[in-house]
């Protein structure tokens, strides 16, 4: 099918801007395969279905808009946490800030450096994991992704990782548009967790694809942040197998423009994957989820939880899908997605959807908004909690079961500091 | 303690008067007991002391050792030292009991200038307030009041009033759905906290309550004023036969 005219100029824009990366030739292929897919679906309009509720227009031009650093006198989140560190400033390894990239019962390279040779461990999922995430559903974002990414970690737990692998994304230039890629396998048995943070650069696009083997266990658990004029398009595919847990969970606060998508395959029986994430937004925040989970096996679970705090004209999305394949019979699956206003502006829109073709399942899922409980104020108010800190106990309230989804006490205590500062820096 | 004076309240919503010049004083150390029909507007004046949104103030004035409550937030009130034990406690999901208590504890020295109160000396006396209201450790972790029973949550209310250890407690229908037991159980609270410093409005239906806490005043309240007042007879009076003829009085 023909594109409209239109958005093959958008998109012909947008590729002219960039050039195909040299390094790891092994990917080569997959660059040009997934170039190809860019050009036949093109760049996302807000005439496009999937973009109904969130206007891609600034993630699909040539240049990234300029977006001003933000600079809190904080703490950098998860600094307390034994981790391995690495560091990416506007997209750049900082090879400088980050610990040697050794860790026991885990190997990580760099995409950019991950050999000439044609054979490597990551070239069957690199993009494949992106091409099969493309139906039913465009995502050209990461088509784009693909074909481009200057960088990324190709990371592989062969056992229980002794730390968390920690990845920073530090934003210096106002004008900076970052592609990175990842490729993550979690060999049978094998637990890994990633934490990343950071507000990245004035644009960015990335994606994770992670391959959790039968038995395997991941964690992923991202604080988005801070500065505000930032963009960003991000994706995770995952594909779980038998027995195998995935858990991802998303701090956002602040950001102009902010699409996460999560595409979940569940392929093994009884694997586990829960997706959450809570979002605080001010003013001209725009923050979207799209999650897209597929039971393809027997007696899986899946949880979608996402709760959005929004004031003062922010908005927040969602869109979430649970697909049930005629097969995956004791499919156990739940959504809930929520937003707290508080005030009159804000605005959340919500598509929860679920498909399902086997007969034996339980599936739930529910979206609501609303303010925050008056009733409750007063209360706490009347036992001498001031309004301030008796709303900010009600929003982190309403955030709880969404926080609930972080396994790691230390790591829930660090989100939960940071939704602290983001409270008391936006009180009325 | 407290003066109330002349005090007429509307809804802020709709044109309707619904205290129409409430006159009460409370001395120190004294427990007053209001009575009254359903409707009368006990509950609204006690919102109104503690601060509700909702109502509005046509005329009159609340003061708590002369100070000025209506010109106070609600939680300005509470550090004030007014403390309402509510007809309907109110639900928290998401919000632990003990973590509520704690900010509440502290956010009340905060305001009055005093140390915070440290974590090992509050889980000690919340402990023995708690045990001796036969509130368990259990129901401390829940969020506050949800999946309460009925008698739970108004033993939970006593259990913040002994935390928060205020000057002026109103307790609104605090014995209303409780077995004859929890009645006790509550009573007992109110009476241990008795002190010369310490006074009560004790809002309830029954004479029953008011066998436990032995009241020095009783009021009774009938469309929006305060109708009658006397000793803790009247309460018998009321339980013998009703309000109709204190009522029919004024009317
Ligand atoms: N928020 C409100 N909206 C409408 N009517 C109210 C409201 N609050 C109180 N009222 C009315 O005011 C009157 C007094 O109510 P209330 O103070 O609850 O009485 P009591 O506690 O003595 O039973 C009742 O007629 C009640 O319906
Ligand atoms: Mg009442």
């Amino acid at each position: 099918m023909a594109l409209a005219a239109a958005k093959q100029e958008a998109t012909a824009t947008r590729l002219e801007a960039l050039s195909l990366p040299e390094g790891a030739t092994w990917a080569k292929a997959a660059r040009q395969d997934a170039l190809g897919r860019v050009r036949a679906m093109g760049l996302p309009t807000r005439r496009d279905e999937y973009w109904k509720y969130t206007n891609p227009a600034t993630l699909v031009q040539a240049e990234a808009p300029a977006a001003c650093l933000f600079d809190a006198d904080e703490s950098p989140i998860f600094g307390q946490i034994d981790r391995l560190r690495i560091v990416f400033v506007d997209g750049v390894f900082d090879a400088y800030a980050s610990d040697d990239l050794a860790l026991a019962g885990v190997t990580i390279e760099r995409l950019a450096e991950a050999g000439a040779t044609d054979i490597h461990w990551a070239r069957d999922i690199y993009g494949a994991f992106e091409a099969r995430g493309q139906t039913p559903v465009a995502r050209p974002f990461a088509a784009l992704n693909t074909a481009f990414a200057s960088d990324g970690l190709l990371i592989r737990a062969s056992g229980k990782a002794a730390m968390p692998v920690s990845v920073e994304y530090l934003h210096r230039s106002e004008t900076s548009d970052a592609i990175l890629h990842h490729v993550i396998r979690v060999e049978e048995g094998a637990e890994l967790t990633l934490l990343e943070n950071g507000p990245a650069a004035a644009r960015f696009n990335k994606v994770m694809e992670v391959d959790v083997a039968d038995g395997a266990s991941f964690h992923h658990v991202r604080a988005q942040g801070r500065d505000h004029e930032r963009r960003a398009a991000t994706h995770v595919f995952a594909r779980l197998g038998a027995e195998s847990t995935f858990k991802s969970f998303t701090l956002t606060v602040n950001g102009v423009l902010t699409r996460n998508e999560v595409v979940v395959e569940l392929t093994g029986d009884n694997a586990v994957a829960h997706v959450a994430g809570a979002a605080v937004g001010d003013g001209d925040f725009h923050h979207d989820d799209t999650v897209f989970v597929t039971h393809d096996a027997v007696a899986c679970e899946s949880r979608q939880v996402f709760k959005k705090v929004l004031r003062n004209g922010a908005t927040g999305v969602f869109q979430g899908k649970i697909l049930v394949k005629k097969d995956a019979q004791k499919t156990d699956g739940y959504q809930i997605s929520q937003s707290l206003m508080l005030d009159d502006n804000a605005q959340f829109l919500a598509k929860p959807e679920l498909e399902i073709y086997a007969d034996d399942v339980a599936c739930s899922h529910g979206s609501t908004s609303g303010a925050i409980d008056e009733d409750a104020l007063f209360y706490l108010r009347s036992r001498g909690v001031p309004e301030g800190q008796a709303q900010d106990l009600l929003v982190l309230a309403f955030l709880a079961e969404a926080i609930d989804e972080i396994d790691d006490p230390a790591i829930s205590a660090d989100i939960l500091s940071r939704l602290d500062g983001w409270l008391q820096r936006h009180h009325s | 303690m407290l003066n109330i004076n002349n005090l007429h309240v509307k809804l802020q919503e709709e044109d309707k008067a619904i205290l129409k010049g409430v006159d009460l004083t409370v001395e120190d150390g004294q427990v007053h007991a209001i009575m009254g029909p359903n409707g009368s507007g006990k509950s609204t004046l006690s919102y109104v002391l503690a601060g509700r949104d909702g109502y509005e103030v046509t005329e009159g004035s609340a003061e708590l050792d002369g100070v000025d409550l209506l010109a106070l937030d609600p939680e300005e009130r509470a550090a004030a030292g007014l403390f309402l034990a509510f007809q309907y406690p109110v639900e928290i999901p998401g919000v632990g009991n003990m973590t509520f208590l704690r900010t509440a504890v502290n956010a009340q020295r905060k305001a009055r200038g005093e140390e915070e109160m440290s974590s090992t000396d509050f889980l000690k006396t919340i402990r023995a307030k708690a045990k001796s209201l036969q509130i368990d450790a259990e129901m401390l972790k829940r969020p506050v009041n949800v999946g309460f029973s009925g008698g739970e949550k108004k033993r939970n209310e006593i259990l913040q009033m002994a935390m928060l250890e205020p000057k002026m407690c109103i307790l609104d229908e605090t014995d209303s759905g409780l077995d004859v037991d929890a009645m006790k159980l509550v009573a007992e609270g109110v009476n241990a906290l008795r002190s010369a410093g310490r006074s009560f409005l004790v809002i309830t239906h029954y004479q029953r309550l008011l066998d436990h806490i032995r009241p020095d005043v009783v009021h009774i309240m009938a469309d929006g004023r305060i109708v009658k007042t006397g000793g803790p007879d009247l309460a018998l009076e009321v339980e013998t036969s009703g309000y109709v003829g204190m009522v029919e009085e004024v009317a």
